[in-house]
């Protein structure tokens, strides 16, 4: 946590990776635990395969809603590229979680830029705490991609200032609403990301 | 003045958290002013769809006691909502800035008629361009219109404003702006909602003095609304809208509007702040007050220097845009610096994302991570109908195209760099015409094409081709229907046959329409865009014409919930002879496997890129095997047996 007791978690990937959904339940989860909450949404454009992020930011009293460049306590990078664009916003003890899951834009496809030979070890570099791991092959394994959601809040969860099991328990009671059959798969997703990370 | 109801929670912003759990929701900006307007009672809310506006009528349409509806452009949503009004309906009508450009010329005149029910523009910048054409200062109508504007900071202000808005407008009797940003609408925070108050229609009463603005009439209601604006400043300065947040740091003191107080309030706890929740008329004595009590004064206000400009023309020293940017949000990290230097203090260089534009930050010496990375724009879907008319246009040679507003113009970006102008709403009919009549000499046989989206033709198109037929314009127009709203998420309108509330209604017959403007019906065709083939010889039979004509496109769009996917395609990667002419349709689901160079033998170097699909995105639309030579690209189920 920051020294004015907020914590601020920048969530990055691209349109269509749940980006928008890991916030949402970070920022109910932190609700439900009687923090102020503020999260900022993506549209428009943003949805077009283009870059895609959202800040977090809970505690007593949370003003602005924007996360500053060097203040992020936690950064979700659901893809490795994306976890490099945004990791000056981390402040110098933060940590970064990397799905290391490569998407390639069509401009690095036709030839017009470069995609980087190891954005992962650039962050090391830059002397940041990085976590990184395939959450695409875990999800895969499980048999949906689209799991790769609830395999980073799992691998993100000994992070927080609330328990995991919080913090899972928030994303079970959600798909339990919505889609019941879906929380079996997930409670194994979350338990694969956690273990992971190594934090469980 | 009466007590407005909202005002003194206001003042206890962001003590919400105080309240039990039951009692907090989390919503966006949007969320909160359709809530807002509902709980005060708005019978008739309007707009048009727009970004960051979209979801405050998306919101709104669930309220089954309030009519909502899409309108076909700002101007008629105002329309509609004055008409409301007038009829003694509270009414809102939401829309983004550029929406207030096309509903201005209702805006102008209303504030000389002014209201009966309560009538309010919440008009949203788009600060920072997230998804614009430009930035614009939505505040600069309230001083043109002579109109209120109300600016809240965050969601929790926009849902009490939008109610003090109403009684705003009622006990003064005219239309009031409030101005929404990015930051606010597309920003989720804890409000605390209430119920409903139902109001009592009054009823439409004639009185043509007051309602029909013939010269006679509107030259005695000018006064009236100068009067009026003289009231409102007397209100500004005793609005509890407009109050100090007291601080003992005496160095600076901030006058801010709309969603930098917040940013103020991080930044700089302790300095004393003026909120300006009415921020047009400005309440000068209260500003004057805290110039006295602090050193220096700093105006904080995105994006033009309004306030700044009418308190220095009061006689106030004040500094703002010589020292911040006039474009972007001023997040802290833009406003810190800024302050840290004004205070004469060393600024140590620690951010990559600088300010837009001026003042310039010093060089840096040092490489920042990520700072050399890709770009990642925004690009078309996978299967999106647009691939193939944009491929088609970025192989045919000799033309001008002028384009619209809409996901199509993303056909502007690589691959294609098949757009040649994008202006504004329906924009593409009279450049074209323009492009046509203006040409020079050398452009002789050039071929003028416009490009416009279903939505943004029954929006502003239509005039533009009526134009274009009346004054035997030679341009062929790409009608694209895709039957949706789509940049802003597949909103639905005349062209869709739904409803905002999803109900069935009219689905406008775009080849009746455009034959009723003037095109002749054999200069019409419908096409399905995923027929390269057609597509390629309908556009060079309609160019080659020297007369107007429109090719329709007839396949949905990809987000749409009827759209119907195939089975994925595959890259029979023995056949693939890397020759990259899938890669110029642009479909995001086609990657590059290998790269090689091959030596011709009269020693030129070819460059070859071999490629794959990924099955997991592609929706077997069919359009990327036509464009492969050797016939690599087949069916997935084919390839496994």
């Amino acid at each position: 946590m920051s020294e004015n007791n907020i914590t601020n978690i920048l969530v990055a990937g691209i349109g269509g990776q749940g980006v928008m959904t890991a916030a949402e339940i970070l920022s109910q989860t932190a609700l439900q635990q009687g923090f102020d909450v503020k999260k900022t949404e993506v549209a428009g454009m943003a949805q077009r395969g283009g870059v895609v992020t959202s800040h977090v930011r809970f505690g007593a009293r949370v003003l602005s809603p924007a996360i500053a460049p060097g203040e992020a306590d936690i950064l979700i990078g659901f893809e490795p590229a994306e976890a490099l664009r945004w990791c000056t916003h981390l402040r110098k003890d933060g940590v970064a979680m990397v799905n290391v899951l490569r998407q390639k834009p069509p401009v690095v496809n036709t030839g017009l830029f470069d995609y980087p030979d190891d954005p992962v070890a650039e962050i090391r570099e830059a002397g940041i705490d990085v976590h990184a791991f395939d959450a695409g092959a875990i999800a895969r394994e499980l048999g949906n991609p689209k799991l790769v959601n609830t395999v980073m809040l799992g691998a993100i969860s000994g992070y927080l200032p609330f328990s995991a099991e919080v913090l899972k328990s928030a994303i079970l009671d959600r798909f339990r609403q919505h889609k019941p059959k879906l929380v079996e798969i997930n409670e194994q997703a979350f338990e694969a990301g956690r273990k992971a990370d190594g934090t469980s | 003045m009466p007590e407005c109801s909202g005002v003194k929670e206001v003042i206890k912003l962001n003590q919400v958290t105080a309240k039990p759990a039951a009692e907090r929701r989390f919503m966006s900006g949007n969320e909160a002013v359709a809530r807002g307007a509902w709980e005060a009672g708005c019978q008739v809310i309007t707009a048009y769809p727009g970004t960051p506006a979209t979801e405050i009528l998306e919101y709104a349409g669930q309220y089954e006691d309030m009519y909502s509806e899409w309108s076909v452009n700002e101007k008629v949503s105002l329309e509609v909502a004055i008409g409301a009004s007038l009829a003694g309906s509270r009414s809102l009508c939401a829309m983004k800035h550029v929406g207030l450009n096309v509903a201005s010329d209702a805006l102008m005149t209303q504030t000389l008629v002014g209201v009966k029910g309560g009538l309010v523009v919440a008009v949203a910048d788009d600060v920072g361009l997230s998804s614009s054409q430009n930035e614009q200062d939505s505040r600069n109508w309230g001083r043109f219109a002579n109109v209120p504007v109300l600016e809240p900071s965050d969601a929790q202000e926009a849902y009490q404003m939008v109610q003090h808005a109403f009684e705003l407008s009622e006990q003064f009797d005219t239309p009031v702006i409030l101005r929404l940003t990015t930051r606010i609408c597309h920003v989720k925070a804890v409000v605390s909602p209430g119920e409903r108050r139902e109001n009592e229609v009054a009823g439409f009463e004639k009185d043509m003095a007051k309602y029909v603005m013939v010269p006679g009439n509107a030259k005695k209601r000018i006064p009236v609304m100068f009067e009026r604006l003289e009231e409102l400043r007397r209100h500004s300065e005793a609005s509890e809208l407009n109050y100090l947040h007291p601080g003992s740091d005496q160095r600076v003191g901030f006058i801010t509007s709309g969603p930098t107080f917040l940013h103020v309030l991080e930044s700089y706890p302790n300095a004393p702040a003026l909120k300006l929740g009415l921020s047009h008329p400005l309440p000068m004595e209260k500003i004057r007050a805290l110039s006295q009590q602090v050193e220096r004064l700093v105006v904080v206000e995105e994006v033009d220097p309004l306030l700044e400009t009418e308190i220095k023309a009061a006689g106030i020293e004040v500094s703002g845009k010589d020292i911040l940017p006039r474009m972007g949000e001023l997040a802290p990290h833009v406003l810190r610096p800024a302050i840290e230097r004004l205070l004469g203090n060393a600024v140590p260089i620690e951010t990559k994302v600088a300010p837009p534009v001026e003042p310039k930050v010093e060089a840096k010496t040092e490489k920042v991570p990520g700072d050399d990375l890709f770009p990642r724009p925004p690009t078309m879907c996978v299967a999106c109908p647009h691939l193939g008319i944009y491929y088609c246009l970025s192989h045919i040679k000799n033309t001008y195209i002028a384009g619209d507003i809409g996901c199509y113009t993303l056909g502007a970006g690589h691959p294609w760099n098949a757009l040649d102008t994008c202006i504004c709403m329906g924009a593409s009919m009279g450049v074209a015409l323009g492009l046509d009549k203006g040409r020079s000499k050398d452009d002789d046989k050039k071929n003028i094409i416009a490009v416009i989206g279903d939505s943004t033709f029954l929006h502003m198109g239509m005039q533009g081709l009526l134009d274009i037929t009346y004054n035997k314009g030679n341009v062929t127009v790409l009608l694209l229907d895709n039957r949706a709203v789509g940049m802003t998420g597949g909103q639905d309108g005349p062209s869709t046959g739904r409803s905002l509330q999803g109900e069935e209604t009219l689905r406008v017959d775009f080849r009746k329409l455009v034959e009723a403007l003037g095109v002749k019906p054999e200069r019409i065709r419908e096409v399905n865009p995923y027929e390269l083939p057609t597509l390629f010889t309908a556009l060079r039979e309609e160019t080659k014409a020297n007369e107007p004509s429109v090719i329709i496109t007839n396949q949905p769009c990809v987000l749409v919930d009827f759209y119907a996917p195939k089975p994925p395609l595959t890259v029979e990667e023995p056949d693939c002879n890397g020759c990259g002419n899938c890669l110029d349709l642009g479909c995001p689901a086609i990657y590059v496997t290998r790269r090689e160079t091959e030596v011709k033998p009269n020693g030129k170097e070819k460059k070859l890129s071999f490629v794959q699909i990924d099955s997991a995105a592609c929706t077997g639309c069919d359009l990327c095997p036509k464009t492969c030579a050797p016939d690599a690209i087949v069916p997935m189920q084919t390839a496994q047996q």
